[in-house]
């Protein structure tokens, strides 16, 4: 019974994280980087939630909606502010590290502006929670919530990327962005709606996020951020389907190992179970093996 | 060339005034000058917020009578935002201000850091809250006003133990924190002497300190009717908040750490309603000295000041008491006014707000009595 409970704890903490992994995954197919402050984004959208309905006292819908439009400005401003001068430079680490700064500055800046106290964050779920097999087990409104949302945004993102124009323009670019210039897709445009998309959804990730672990801090993006990096590198980054297993598959794996084996190494055993995947399929679960033509 | 010669010049000047401002610092000064660190940002503000303001009340009221000796204090705070690191450099900016005597660090991680310098330079060093016996050990020249961590496992067990809360206890700690892990480790020794037992006990660390889901689940699967909580509040808030959402309701029972969990912003206080602590000062005492905190401390910084507060405020009265027994001047070195005052305090007796007769053994940890508080209606209460 509490295996079953535990189970369900895995993947209430997975859909977390395969939400983030999205935002991660879809950057790095289509521009080929690492959004390492896509963490910090979630922190973000956390913040300002929590300004628009705990402080503002706005209908949550609307605090929501903010939030998202809010979040999608910053991502695109961040993409030209930050990585598009450095799209062309000789080395690749070169944005990299910009994206670093970037999140460090992020942090920083919601130190200054909110302040390091924690923030006990409103659930902007009032479901009740689910009681199972006489209250043996609950499921909370936030799981279901969660859970929900993430099939959602996961089944809209695919047929967004086959169906659409755009969707399709993006998955040109991340095969091939100098053919697909010469097709006539405009590349920095495409590369900025992927960073809408992602940051977008990273302000529906830090209110989950939120909801479920209600404390808010500025530091609240940073760890979520790098065990959803590492869930989309588990289920092959650059594949929404990879995002949604690795992260599902992280969540049970953290929760399990806690429960079963040592609440102290939790952390150390994902990433063990990481090693292990990357030794036996190197592009992750679902990655794809692209050959580099000489 | 004259732009050489120029700068030349200006880096002679600068060296000069440099050298100036050491001299001017260590001699003829008479003042004592008290320096404190602790986190005024970050996951620990509220402690180091409450120290930075009572040390600095208990300092205006010495100033307004006299000062220590006949001399004044003068008093700067730095933060450290709980970082070792931070606390270290907080403590050389100080040393560089010309600091005498220490008042800090406030949390037992940052503390110990500090100490392994300040030992270093026998500076002074009383610290309000930092209770891990490594702030102390070794170190003559540290010495605490709260209880080490020892004497709080050790006190919680017996006071769970003696009062008879709980027949089936269970534990989460933080592995990843000395204050934490010293609580339980005295904890566990300790409740083998008692009519309980510890049924469940499981840890987290500082990179997993969100989701208490499984600690929860197996506490409650083991049967658990109360959950020691030797952490701090931030993380207790996140506990208390995901035992209700599973529907688990044990009682609650930490240590000072809890203390300030009705202070995290936008937090539902009903959910911390019937949690226990053991904590030496409460705000609703009805002793006059007590009162007489309360309502000053409320005038000046807006609100009810906690064991923090109260820890810093008799550290001020602790070290005047200890400085005067030892006849300390400003003028003396750091290191000789050390040596005079780690002396001083291995024989004084101090009445304060967070005990009567308080004295210190050659280590520098503290004896007094402990005293049990209730979470009742929103507000700490004093479990008569």
């Amino acid at each position: 019974m509490s295996l079953l409970s535990y189970l369900i704890n895995g993947i209430s903490l997975g859909s977390v994280y395969a939400i983030i992994a999205l935002g991660y995954t879809m950057v790095y197919g289509i521009a080929k980087m690492l959004n390492f402050a896509h963490g910090d984004v979630i922190m973000v959208g956390g913040y300002l939630i929590f300004t628009f309905v705990s402080t503002l006292n706005l209908p949550i819908p609307v605090g929501i909606l903010l939030a998202v439009v809010l979040c999608t400005c910053l991502g695109i401003t961040i993409e030209a502010i930050a990585y598009r001068p450095l799209r062309n430079a000789a080395s690749s680490l070169a944005v990299l590290i910009t994206a670093i700064g970037v999140s460090y500055f992020l942090q920083n800046v919601a130190l200054i502006i909110f302040g390091a106290n924690t923030k006990a964050f409103t659930s902007v779920v009032s479901t009740e929670p689910i009681k199972l097999f006489n209250e043996q087990i609950t499921i909370s409104g936030e799981t279901i919530v969660t859970i929900i949302s993430c099939v959602v945004i996961m089944t809209v993102l695919t047929l967004f990327v086959n169906k659409t124009k755009a969707g399709q323009a993006m998955l040109a670019v991340s095969e091939d962005k100098g053919a697909a210039q010469l097709m006539g897709i405009n590349v920095n445009r495409t590369i900025s709606l992927t960073f809408a998309i992602g940051s977008g959804l990273a302000a529906i990730a830090g209110m989950l996020l939120c909801s479920a672990y209600p404390s808010l801090t500025p530091y609240t993006g940073s760890m979520p951020g790098i065990k959803a990096f590492v869930a989309a590198v588990f289920g092959g980054i650059g594949s929404i389907p990879g995002a949604l297993i690795g992260g599902i598959v992280l969540g049970i794996i953290e929760i399990l190992g806690k429960a079963y084996i040592s609440s102290q190494l939790a952390d150390a055993i994902v990433f063990l179970v990481l090693i292990l995947v990357l030794l036996i399929k190197p592009t992750g679960i679902l990655g794809k093996k692209i050959q580099e033509k000489v | 060339m004259k732009k050489k010669i120029m700068s030349l010049c200006l880096v002679l000047a600068m060296a000069a005034m440099t050298l100036a401002g050491c001299g001017g610092s260590s001699a003829g000064s008479d003042t004592f000058k008290i320096g404190g660190i602790g986190p005024t940002t970050g996951g620990a503000a509220v402690y180091g917020i409450a120290v930075r303001n009572a040390a600095e009340l208990a300092i205006k009221e010495v100033n307004a009578a006299g000062g220590i000796n006949g001399y004044q204090i003068e008093y700067k705070f730095e933060d450290d935002e709980l970082d070792n690191e931070k606390s270290v450099n907080a403590y050389n900016t100080l040393k560089d201000w010309g600091m005498n005597m220490l008042i800090g660090s406030v949390t037992s991680g940052c503390c110990t850091a500090v100490a392994a310098e300040s030992s270093n330079d026998n500076m002074f060093q009383l610290t309000p809250s930092g209770s891990s016996t490594d702030c102390t050990a070794n170190n003559d020249n540290v010495f605490q006003v709260c209880f080490s961590d020892p004497n709080q496992g050790i006190g919680a067990a017996q006071y769970i133990g003696s009062n008879n809360l709980a027949t089936k206890v269970a534990i989460i700690y933080d592995s990843s924190d000395v204050y934490s892990s010293g609580i339980y480790e005295k904890f566990v020794a300790e409740a083998a002497n008692q009519p309980f037992e510890v049924v469940s006990t499981e840890a987290f660390t500082a990179d997993s300190k969100t989701d208490f889901s499984v600690q929860l689940q197996k506490a409650s699967d083991a049967g658990a009717d109360l959950v020691f909580l030797p952490i701090y509040y931030t993380e207790a808030s996140l506990i208390l908040t995901q035992a209700n959402t599973m529907g688990y309701a044990p009682k609650f029972f930490g240590c000072d750490g809890l203390d300030g969990i009705l202070g995290v912003e936008n937090f539902d206080t009903s959910l911390a309603e019937g949690v226990m602590l053991l904590t030496p000062f409460a705000a609703d005492a009805e002793d006059a000295a007590t009162q007489k905190f309360v309502s000053d401390y409320k005038a000046a910084y807006g609100d009810i000041p906690n064991q923090f507060a109260a820890d810093a405020y008799d550290a001020i009265y602790i070290i005047k008491a200890a400085a005067e027994k030892a006849d300390a001047k400003p003028s003396d070195s750091v290191a000789d006014l050390g040596t005079k005052m780690e002396d001083a305090m291995r024989t004084i007796t101090v009445d304060g707000l967070t005990g009567a007769a308080m004295s210190w053994d050659a280590d520098g940890a503290v004896n007094k009595a402990p005293k049990a508080m209730q979470i009742i209606n929103g507000n700490y209460s004093l479990i008569q």
